[in-house]
């Protein structure tokens, strides 16, 4: 066998308190194309940063083709041939192409002057490799998401690489360009080049890797061929038991029509989008990023005007131009960025759970403090909200306890209509089940629930009815005796049911 | 349990170590020297320091909004002179109502540019500054105003005047401050803003109208000025055009000495007056200790600077930067 | 996007130039200077009426000493762009300024530099110079090494160096006449000011540092994704200390244009400064979150405002008009780019 280009062996990294990896082991073949799989808090990024060197060892220790390496700096680890794709793009969308390929290295001329006949021939070469469409001279900010990528992945090559790490590189790309992708992915193996690919997406694990290595708790659990595996097992290596993914259709009776959405649109963000869900019932949507999904959540909430459509609340119609007319007409929304959109993160718990009522809660012309309390008290428990104390800063809790909070933010207000978006993006597998359950629970309890998904299991799961969308349009509603998980991946890729059959 | 307790030992010093600073500072300057902490000393510190602070007061409320506001110097001077000239002819007990409504058009300006046009509050309150600036002069013709019978009116209290002993500028503040300081503690707006400025989009998504709350915390730093503007005319009875010039910038390193972070969402009105007293205390001390006015800008420059360097620090538990 | 057709990208190699701007760019970019066609055909016209003075406002003289005038804040103003570009700002330069200029006409009362006759001049540039460079570097060193936002630590210098500039004479002013430089700072080459020719210098060579070099072209990956660039290696702080440097020696450089010829400086002089040159480098473009900016957009806001100001005099409005038209414009031109930049009614309304 050839020797790996890369090996860590024994890697050990601790906080204060933590043991974030104990004797972590890797290895990379050329040309192979490695998953590295774990929840979050698995040890997957702490893992990446020791690789990169943003992080130093505590014990352990780093093999480039089978020579012991310290690496101190992502700078270093690049010259070394170790080079990272990130998951956020760290690109200058003011710059062009071309700058940013070679950022922090632009060749240089007399007076610290820029080389830029050579700039732009080195950078079409490169660009020539990826098979890109574009110019070197373009700005990047002019280029599409996935042509950026393009710019992030052409940076890796300004070195001869030896190993590659994509993480999680497909999140926001469509199918073409995901595809665009695994061809270079491709290609960068046929040159022998060794690839750690970090993903949650079981199917392109399964589509494009090699072997699977997996993590748990900081610790490595084993590597599995992949062609050898499946998905259940590689699921039970992370997180020690098999996920409950049963459908969980309601068993009990449903009532009125709570939300009835009719012809809505809203310029090309999405179209013509009817639907309606009953009390008692969670109705998914699902479709890929961009579909539309959550621009009609927005548009629910008052955030954004749509051109043309009706929405009635309890049989009445509503005419919503705000958050405030939302909430006062019984709409509550989780919304999809947690840190960003849905908590105030440098404020206490109870101060972000009781915000949207505050006025409300006043004895006299002061906020009342026994109010307040007796808010987040009932909904810590009746959520099992992890906190010493109401006043801890929400910015301290977990990803999971803060999402609650989101959740028990609206439940207090005792909406007509919850929206869920993405209810547990970013929340280790644990805590997930939890919000499923939760979710469950509070369309048992006579809630009517919209949850917008872009996991399939996490649709299939929660939810009784399924709305499929795709590009701006609802292609179609399923119930959850008759959703296939075929029929559900024809309709959000834009097929239409009965050309496919 | 413990590790929790530390921090929140750690949090306290932190979040009130500009207290123990003022503590400690005026322990060394009154055993330098004794006159320091006498009460005519102290009280005069704290009247002179009375106008500077209830504008901090007001600009508080826009910087934990999230906000920034450079333009209250010129919009004391503004609200000086218009109550000067007003005074003789319509009179002070129209002068005073009429010059409130005039500054709170103004505030009121600035709120709809940032708060609704969501235009950016750094550039707006710097182009304010320049455009109140040339209102005034308009308005003085670029005279300095004076109020012809100065002996004649009881309009120098709000400056001059004292209520059972203690001066009322020093009244004034104390009372705005407590006013102000349970309006941003205790009632929903406070709280409001406090969210909009810790993180608007979040406010916003949680039904807290965040136009008119940042739109709110101008009439409010509005309102100061105007009290600031009353303040400063009772207490002269004629003015300069230019007379809060510069005075933007001095409120700023005050509310940011209290502790307020420029970004939005954190202090209080307590470090506020905790952040004007420093400074007044400061200039106070140097004097007494036979030094000229003007080294208090150094002193006040090292002493921000520390201030918010160990501030930072605390945060990020290490003292460097890790800028590379 | 189809895979099975590799297309070659192979762009025509142009010559060695740096890239062209986009036509969007561009706009935003020539717009200060439509703004100042429109004010000089404003100005030549309503002149014709409302103008108390004989010559037309275009007079080629009107226009040269309108350049010299613009030169003081338009040198610093040239500094406060790559300051700006990079994220940050300097709120200390009208201190640093003064300060500079006390140091150049103090110095030349030393007594070594009273014997070295007009060799005594290049050396009070040089210590002039020098203590701007030094002021900056102290900017630069603790926005560096404390991570404190350049806002908060140059608002204390400004302050501060205030201060020193109050220490080294009390509430007198510092004056020295040097006949010579006042000569020198008065003559006319190819028609320019001494001033003027300062400031078109560093025009072009602030140009040429933004467009052409490494160093001008991190300035503007660092603004526009510091996290990048650090990731990317390059190395934030050394420059940023750089750049608070140059600002320094750009306020200085500003001092020693304006001081040569007056010979007179007051403790309070260049006081708001620094705002009057923020307010030039917005109206030019620049973006105050850093990235995006230009100085020859800059050097059109600094003719703009001077433009007003003269213009407005011409037509026989009082002075303190001025401060109001700018001031409102300075809010327009925020107002003009929030509505270029809006998405329309798809935007979210948050």
């Amino acid at each position: 066998m050839t020797q790996p280009v890369l090996r860590l062996e024994g890697i050990v990294k601790t906080f204060p308190g933590v043991r974030a990896l104990d004797g972590v082991d890797l290895e990379v073949r050329p040309g192979e194309v490695h998953a590295l799989m774990g929840e979050n808090g698995a040890g997957k990024s702490t893992l990446m940063k020791v690789l990169g060197g943003i992080l130093q060892p505590n014990e352990g220790r780093i093999y480039i083709a089978e020579q012991p390496t310290v690496m101190t700096s992502p700078i270093e680890a690049k010259g070394k041939g170790v080079v990272f794709i990130h998951q956020e793009l760290s690109l200058a969308d003011e710059l062009t192409v071309a700058e940013n390929i070679f950022l922090g290295e632009l060749p240089r001329k007399s007076f610290g002057r820029v080389d830029w006949a050579r700039l732009y021939a080195e950078t079409d070469a490169i660009l020539s490799q990826l098979r890109v469409r574009f110019d070197a001279r373009t700005r990047v900010g002019d280029l599409s998401i996935a042509n950026q990528q393009m710019v992030e992945i052409a940076r890796a090559l300004t070195v001869d690489p030896r190993a590659v790490i994509f993480d999680e590189p497909t999140a926001s790309l469509t199918d073409a360009e995901k595809s665009v992708l695994f061809d270079v992915i491709a290609d960068l193996q046929k040159k022998g080049v060794g690839i750690i690919y970090i993903s949650h997406r079981m199917e392109e694990i399964f589509r494009i890797t090699d072997r699977i290595s997996v993590l748990r708790d900081g610790s490595y659990r084993g590597t599995l061929v992949t062609k050898d595996t499946s998905e259940d097992e590689v699921t039970q290596l992370m997180i020690g038991r098999s996920l409950d993914l049963s459908r969980n259709a309601s068993h009990h009776e449903l009532g009125e029509v709570a939300l009835e959405v009719r012809g809505l649109s809203c310029g090309h963000l999405y179209r013509d989008v009817s639907f309606n869900v009953r009390k008692g019932e969670v109705l998914g949507f699902y479709g890929l990023v961009g579909a539309g999904r959550t621009e009609i959540a927005e548009t629910l909430f008052g955030l954004r005007t749509p051109d043309a459509g009706t929405i009635r609340i309890d049989g009445k119609e509503a005419r919503i131009t705000s958050p405030i007319d939302a909430i006062r007409q019984g709409i509550g929304l989780v919304p999809e960025d947690r840190k960003g959109q849905g908590l105030v993160l440098g404020m206490n718990c109870r101060d972000n759970m009781t915000l949207p009522q505050v006025d409300g809660l006043t004895s006299g012309p002061f906020v009342s403090d026994g109010a307040e309390i007796e808010i987040f008290d009932r909904y810590k428990d009746k959520l099992d909200i992890r906190t010493p104390s109401w006043r801890q800063t929400v910015g301290n809790l977990s990803g999971g306890n803060q999402q609650k909070i989101v959740i028990g933010k609206w439940l207090s207000m005792r909406p007509e209509v919850l929206i869920v978006d993405e209810p547990t993006r970013g929340i280790d597998v644990g805590s997930k089940s939890e919000i499923h359950n939760l979710i469950r629970d509070l369309a048992a309890q006579g809630y009517a629930v919209i949850v917008i998904s872009s996991e399939m299991p996490e649709v299939l799961h929660v939810s009784d009815r399924i709305v499929a969308m795709y590009s701006g349009k609802v292609m179609r509603e399923f119930t959850s005796e008759e959703v296939t998980e075929d029929s559900l991946i024809q309709a959000i890729s834009g097929i239409v049911p009965d050309r496919a059959a | 349990m413990t590790a929790l307790t530390k921090a929140g030992i750690g949090g306290l010093l932190a979040r009130q170590g500009i207290l123990v600073a003022f503590v400690v500072f005026m322990i060394v300057f009154a055993i330098a020297n004794p006159r320091f902490i006498d009460i005519d000393n102290v009280s005069g510190v704290i009247r002179s320091s009375a106008i500077l602070g209830v504008m901090a007061l007001g600009v508080t409320f826009v910087v934990i909004g999230g906000n920034l506001d450079l333009s209250v110097g010129s919009m004391m001077s503004f609200s000086t002179i218009v109550v000067l000239d007003l005074h003789d002819t319509l009179g002070p007990t129209l002068a005073i109502p009429a010059m409130f409504a005039l500054t709170l058009c103004l505030g009121a300006f600035i709120g709809f540019l940032v708060g609704y046009l969501r235009l950016n509050s750094l550039i707006v309150t710097l182009g304010m500054l320049s455009a109140i600036h040339g209102l005034t002069l308009m308005w003085s013709g670029g005279q300095n105003m004076d109020i012809a019978d100065k002996w004649g009116t009881w309009f120098g209290f709000f400056g001059r005047g004292s209520i059972a002993g203690v001066p009322v500028p020093i009244l004034m503040f104390a009372l705005a401050a407590v006013v102000l300081s349970l309006v941003l503690s205790k009632t929903p707006f406070g709280r409001k803003v406090y969210a909009v400025g810790g993180n608007g989009t979040a406010a916003t998504f949680s039904g807290v109208p965040r136009a008119r709350v940042v739109f709110m915390t101008y009439i409010i730093s509005a309102a100061c000025v105007a009290t600031a503007g009353l303040m400063q005319a009772s207490r002269s009875l004629g003015s300069q055009n230019t007379v809060g010039q510069g005075m933007e910038l001095e409120v700023l390193a005050a509310v940011i000495l209290g502790g307020a972070s420029l970004l939005g969402g954190s202090g209080t009105i307590f470090k506020t007056v905790i952040g004007v007293l420093i400074l007044g205390f400061i200039q106070n001390g140097l004097l007494l200790i036979g030094l000229e006015f003007y080294v208090q800008y150094v002193v006040t420059w090292v002493i921000i600077i520390l201030a918010v360097w160990l501030d930072v620090a605390a945060k990020r538990s290490r003292l460097w930067s890790p800028i590379a | 996007m189809s895979q099975s057709t590799p297309q070659p990208i192979a762009s025509p190699v142009e010559a060695d130039t740096p890239p062209r701007k986009s036509r969007s760019a561009l706009f935003v970019q020539g717009a200060i200077w439509g703004f100042v066609v429109l004010e000089l055909i404003f100005f030549s016209v309503a002149g014709r009426f409302l103008s108390v003075s004989d010559t037309a406002f275009l007079d080629l003289d009107n226009m040269l000493l309108l350049l010299k005038q613009s030169a003081p804040i338009g040198i610093i103003a040239l500094g406060m762009t790559i300051i700006m570009i990079n994220g940050n700002i300097d709120l200390s330069v009208g201190a640093t300024f003064a300060l500079s200029a006390i140091v150049l006409l103090d110095s030349m009362t030393w007594p070594f530099m009273a014997a070295m006759g007009d060799w005594a001049i290049p050396l009070a540039w040089l210590f002039a110079l020098g203590t701007g460079v030094v002021l900056g570097a102290i900017n630069g060193l603790i926005v560096w090494k404390t991570g404190v936002d350049a806002f908060i630590v140059t608002l204390g210098s400004m302050l501060g160096y205030r201060g020193l500039v109050f220490m080294y004479n009390g509430e007198q002013p510092t004056s020295h006449l040097n006949w010579t430089l006042v000569d020198f700072a008065e003559a006319q080459f190819l028609g320019l000011h001494t001033a003027t020719w300062f400031l078109l210098g560093t025009v072009l060579v602030l140009w040429l540092v933004m467009t052409r070099t490494v160093h001008g072209r991190n300035a503007y990956a660092i603004g526009n994704n510091r996290e990048a660039a650090v990731n990317a290696g390059i190395r934030v702080g050394p420059h940023f200390l750089i750049n608070f440097m140059l600002i320094g020696f750009l306020a200085a450089l500003s001092a020693v244009v304006f001081y040569s010829e007056s010979g007179s400086v007051n403790p309070n002089d260049g006081m708001l400064y620094e705002l009057w040159a923020i307010t030039a480098v917005v109206l030019g473009g620049t973006k105050l979150s850093g990235g995006y900016g230009s100085i020859i957009s800059t050097l059109g806001g600094v003719i703009a405002i001077q433009l007003l100001r003269k213009g407005l005099g011409y037509i026989g409005a009082d002075t303190e008009t001025v401060n109001l038209v700018i001031g409102l414009i300075l809010i327009a031109v925020l107002f003009l780019d929030r509505q270029l930049n809006r998405k329309g009614s798809e935007e979210l309304k948050i």
